[in-house]
């Protein structure tokens, strides 16, 4: 196998890494944003709202999160329980390990519950309203980490 | 053992690729009706014929089953005789393989069937009013029966087909059916508690509808759930999916006509 062919292949793993990422942000697919098992920038260079991340966090149509997840929030009743708790989140989890489970947490492990907030390719049979369309914008995802950030206990 | 599960899935999440495998099938010791998970109000509502709601569908399938069809033709009793005879246990073995339709069929499907080539009727459309109070009144004469081990003649490939579709990842949250009912049942979904999702009480008094409606309308709610299309009412995805649940709930009692919150 010559360099030559070698540089093709490599070229053609890439495309495919990005054309099967799906979601682009600001012209760059999730894969390309991990290192070692974290996206470490915000996504698009946003600033987080973490006022706002708890607004959508207990908003049970928008984020969806306590319908598995428990966490500090007194005022919700209902809380699930097919998840970890979210209290503590920020000091287990560093901020770059935070964004990319809530962006594709199948990137980290495939059989993982946590559905991908931030991302469209390998699903199937989405629903009319919903295809093609991530649960989050990348603004949602900066202010949910910045919420989650803020959990240190 | 099921929290320990959950926390060794979130530990290990963290180290990349690695691999969990799903949970198994509920064993048959473990099976529990959705009925366990009620609260007391609502089994005492079940469990009370003047109180169950749904007794009031029960009534008039019962009326439709001795009311000619129009144009003409025999009533369900004409050939039918007395559906507690004849009708008994009936429910508790669909979906069956049918030879005229040439695939599984469905209770509901059965009796369209029979409309149309018995009463030459137009048949009742999927989740009308009397469709849905004639299965209920078929179901009824089942209300007690053991749901038997279903491995039909002709269904055994739609129900791996339909065991498939339930192990498979849908919609924009990209869970499948297994993901709650075999692997978290008993847990809590926000308010509610995931039941392991067993077809014994179909059609039901559903609180939340405040009506009656299918097991496909059942299964409906919990894909759009999870923001996936669903299939059209009498799909084969539907019974393929029912025979599963059949299978998975062998052993199980028929309930009909149940309540659910
Ligand atoms: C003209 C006679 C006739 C009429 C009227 C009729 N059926 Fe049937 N039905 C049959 C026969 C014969 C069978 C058995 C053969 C078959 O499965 O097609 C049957 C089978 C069935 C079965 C399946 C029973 C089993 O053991 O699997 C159900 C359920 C049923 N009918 C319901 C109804 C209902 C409900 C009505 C009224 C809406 C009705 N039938 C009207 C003749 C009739
Ligand atoms: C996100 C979790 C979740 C998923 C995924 C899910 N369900 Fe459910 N399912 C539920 C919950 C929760 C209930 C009970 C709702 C209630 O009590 O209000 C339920 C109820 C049911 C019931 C009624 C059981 C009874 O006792 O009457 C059936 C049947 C069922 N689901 C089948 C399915 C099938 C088939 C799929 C896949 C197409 C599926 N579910 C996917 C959570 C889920």
């Amino acid at each position: 196998m010559g360099a030559k062919t070698r540089a093709f292949g490599l070229a053609a793993i890439l495309l495919l890494a990005l054309a099967s990422s799906g979601v682009m942000v600001r012209g760059q697919g999730i894969t390309e944003l991990v290192v070692a098992g974290e996206i470490p920038r915000p996504l698009n260079g946003l600033t987080g709202d973490a006022a706002r991340g708890r607004t959508i966090i207990t908003d049970r149509r928008k984020g969806l999160c306590l319908l598995c997840h428990s966490g500090p929030f007194p005022e919700e009743r209902f809380q699930g329980t097919l998840a970890p708790t979210l209290a503590g989140t920020g000091k287990r989890l560093t901020e770059g390990a935070i964004r990319l489970r809530l962006v594709d947490g199948r990137k980290l492990n495939q059989q993982t519950l946590m559905p991908p907030y931030h991302a469209t390719e390998g699903l199937s049979q989405v629903g009319q309203n919903w295809r093609d369309k991530t649960i989050f914008s990348a603004q949602d995802v900066e202010d949910v980490v910045a919420f989650l950030k803020t959990l240190q206990e | 053992m099921l929290r320990l599960r959950i926390i060794l899935t979130f530990l290990l999440g963290v180290v990349p690729g690695g691999a969990i495998t799903r949970a198994d099938d509920i064993a048959p010791k473990d099976r529990r009706s959705g009925f366990d998970m009620m609260s007391a109000e609502t089994q005492a509502m079940q469990k009370n014929d003047l109180a169950n709601p749904a007794m009031l569908w029960v009534r008039e399938g019962e009326a439709l089953w001795s009311t000619p069809p129009e144009g003409g033709g025999q009533a369900c009793s004409g050939c039918h005789g007395e559906a507690r005879i004849s009708m008994k246990g009936v429910a508790a073995r669909y979906p069956v393989f049918d030879a005229s339709a040439g695939t599984a069929i469905d209770l509901a499907g059965k009796i369209q069937q029979c409309q149309v080539e018995r009463q030459k009727a137009s048949p009742w459309p999927r989740e009308s009013k009397p469709l849905l109070s004639m299965s209920s009144y078929v179901g009824l004469q089942s209300r007690g029966t053991s749901i038997v081990p279903a491995h039909y003649k002709g269904t055994t490939e739609a129900a791996s087909r339909g065991k498939a579709l339930f192990n498979r990842r849908v919609g924009q949250l990209n869970l499948s059916c297994a993901n709650c009912h075999d692997d978290n049942w008993g847990q809590k979904l926000g308010s509610a508690v995931i039941p392991q999702g067993h077809p014994t009480g179909y059609p039901i008094y559903r609180l939340e509808w405040q009506g009656m409606g299918s097991l496909q309308r059942r299964m409906r709610n919990c894909m759009t759930g999870v923001r996936a299309e669903p299939y059209a009412y009498g799909a084969p995805e539907w019974i393929e999916l029912e025979l599963y649940l059949m299978q998975r709930a062998a052993g199980l009692t028929l309930e009909t006509p149940a309540v659910r919150p």
